[in-house]
């Protein structure tokens, strides 16, 4: 029983904070990603899977958030959370630039072409 | 009052969308790879510059620009100086970075829940811990400190700097870590008005990178792919937990499409070499296979001239060569593909048969082929090239290994038992180009190499390619 109640708990208070929207949200982008990737030939698996790299590197947005919400006589927290956007944007940067490198290898082929 | 800042994270999370679905087809990867590198650019200005109110610059703007301009000169530079062979370790590294700065992240609000939640005046309130802040703050410490240590740890193992390491009853230490990461983080919840809380905390990050260590170590290399796959699907579920955390909807999509998107890659990875994903999580392949003794098969090696093999193939109708990391690691593919040029001149049909594994990661012999011009209809996927090895004159196998090893058909006791490869002993004659006879990366011997049509024509792959090169020339 009392674990029944601290689920209902947690369900209410997740519903104060409109959580449960963003849940939905998860379970959609779940299946988007599974359906994106389903039927994809593995020549490409190597390149997409340094695309999702760089998309992932979307955490630099929290990073900036953190940095917003600090105050400026917090040394520690504006350290860290510049080393935090320092490293995010290595990931977003770096990420891009090497797909982008990888899949220039790509484009000289001749159009029609059908992989498996 | 326009909500800018909710149209440019709606704009980023659709190009991450639109950009990974146009990056599954050849055809549009690269313009793919763009719309979702533009949709970022989009949603870093929006969290930059407005807020839902309107236009407001963010508090410490110079610190994070600081940040941001050294991040895009340092990526760039790493980025662009990479070797076409080194790119599966790079993408570790960069994801390592993600994770690092998603642990970051929770660190600082943790302080930042401390400070509020745990003041003096919040104490008097029961339960001043909110839980919808405390999990996500957890989750993004614990996971993206796994992904961080696991993506350092599988960047060293594919430089070469880290080696296997293995010791009894891993999966089970492993596992008891795991359930005290989550019941440590667990007493914290419970503890957190005391003055402990932060003890419980420390323990808690110590104890994931104890877990990220343990969870990469004994992973063999030729499976690091594979991880590191995983890995970038964990560093995805870390972003979407600061999405949690901030209710930004831009954070949760890309982090949940990445999360979901990169477990999927995973699975298709391991189907691809035909192994389960805990089977190459517990490290099943990849050098320990107990039952692998080497299969001496009594007989010897041959060792062929280049000269001999250059007549073979400029006399022979069809060559097909199989490339492998080998060629990758000596930087052969321009000079492969010379070879191939001039075998064409002379009228002999050339393919390349690429393994789905070959190399270190799926589409990396095409990646490094397509490099140096070799025309993508000669890269023939196994399915496709398998029934032709029967009607081949030559093999070339340039630096493979496992995937030409007839004991994934032949010995249910090998590592690599079932793993589909490439039928080269169909062809008449099998040419190995190897530096030396030491086994591949799943550490086991290859009987191909002492079958009787196979002659081993042994040195780095790059200069026994341009010796070939020579003779042909010179016939």
């Amino acid at each position: 029983m009392e674990y029944i109640q601290a689920i209902i708990d947690l369900i209410a208070q997740y519903e104060q904070q409109n959580t449960l929207n963003l849940i939905y949200l998860v379970v959609l982008m779940i299946f988007v990603g599974i359906e994106l990737i389903s039927h994809v030939p593995s020549v490409l698996h190597t390149p997409l899977m340094s695309g999702a790299n760089a998309i992932h590197g979307v955490v630099l947005i929290g990073a900036i958030i953190v940095m917003g919400n600090a105050s400026p006589d917090d040394t520690l927290s504006l350290v860290f959370g510049t080393l935090a956007v320092f490293v995010g944007t290595l990931n977003v940067i770096g990420g891009f630039v090497v797909t982008d490198r990888m899949l220039e290898m790509f484009k000289k082929k001749p159009k029609g072409e059908k992989v498996s | 009052m326009m909500p800018y800042m909710e149209i440019g994270y709606l704009i980023g999370s659709v190009s991450f969308v639109l950009g990974l679905k146009m990056m599954g087809q050849p055809d549009s990867a690269r313009k793919g790879n763009l719309v979702a590198a533009f949709g970022m650019a989009v949603a870093v200005i929006a969290a930059l510059f407005f807020t839902s109110k309107g236009f407001h610059v963010i508090s410490n703007l110079q610190y994070i620009v600081a940040a941001i301009v050294a991040g895009t000169v340092i990526g760039t530079l790493m980025a662009k100086r990479v070797q076409m062979t080194a790119m599966p370790e790079m993408v570790s590294l960069f994801n390592g970075m993600g994770g690092l700065s998603a642990a970051l992240i929770s660190i600082i609000e943790w302080r930042h829940l401390l400070h509020t939640s745990g003041s003096p005046e919040a104490m008097d309130q029961a339960a001043a811990l909110p839980i919808g802040m405390y999990i996500p703050i957890m989750a993004g410490l614990i996971i993206g400190t796994i992904s961080f240590v696991g993506s350092i740890v599988a960047w060293g193992k594919l430089n070469g700097k880290i080696g296997d390491f293995r010791f009894p009853s891993q999966q089970i230490i492993n596992a008891v870590v795991l359930v005290a990461i989550l019941g440590v983080a667990y007493i914290n919840y419970g503890e957190f008005n005391a003055t402990h809380s932060s003890l419980y905390f420390f323990v808690t990050i110590g104890l994931a990178i104890v877990y990220g260590l343990l969870f990469v170590f004994p992973i063999g290399g030729a499976d690091m792919p594979v991880v590191i796959s995983l890995l970038n699907s964990f560093t995805g579920v870390a972003a979407a937990c600061g999405g949690f955390l901030y209710q930004n909807k831009v954070m949760l999509m890309g982090g949940v499409l990445v999360g979901s998107a990169g477990t999927i890659l995973t699975v298709v990875m391991c189907k691809a070499m035909n192994r389960s994903l805990m089977n190459v999580l517990i490290g099943m392949a990849g050098g320990n296979g107990g039952g692998s003794t080497t299969s001496a098969s009594g007989g010897s090696v041959r060792e062929v001239q280049a000269t001999d093999v250059a007549v073979m193939m400029k006399y022979a109708s069809k060559v097909i060569i199989v490339p492998g990391y080998g060629l990758a690691v000596a930087q052969a593919q321009h000079v492969c593909h010379e070879l191939e040029n001039l075998l064409e001149a002379e009228g002999v049909d050339v393919k390349y048969a690429i393994h789905p594994v070959a190399g270190r990661m799926p589409g990396h012999m095409n990646v490094l082929l397509a490099e140096s011009n070799v025309d993508y209809d000669k890269l023939i996927e196994m399915e496709h090239i398998n029934p032709e090895f029967a009607t081949t004159d030559v093999v070339l196998v340039v630096g493979a290994n496992d995937v030409v090893n007839p004991a994934a058909k032949t010995d249910p006791t090998s590592p690599i038992y079932g793993m589909p490869i490439l039928d080269v002993d169909q062809a008449k004659q099998i040419i190995v180009l190897k530096r030396s006879m030491k086994a591949g990366y799943a550490g086991i011997e290859n009987e191909l190499f002492f079958h009787p049509k196979c002659g081993m024509l042994f040195g780095d792959a790059k200069a026994s390619l341009q010796k070939l090169v020579n003779e042909v020339k010179a016939l």
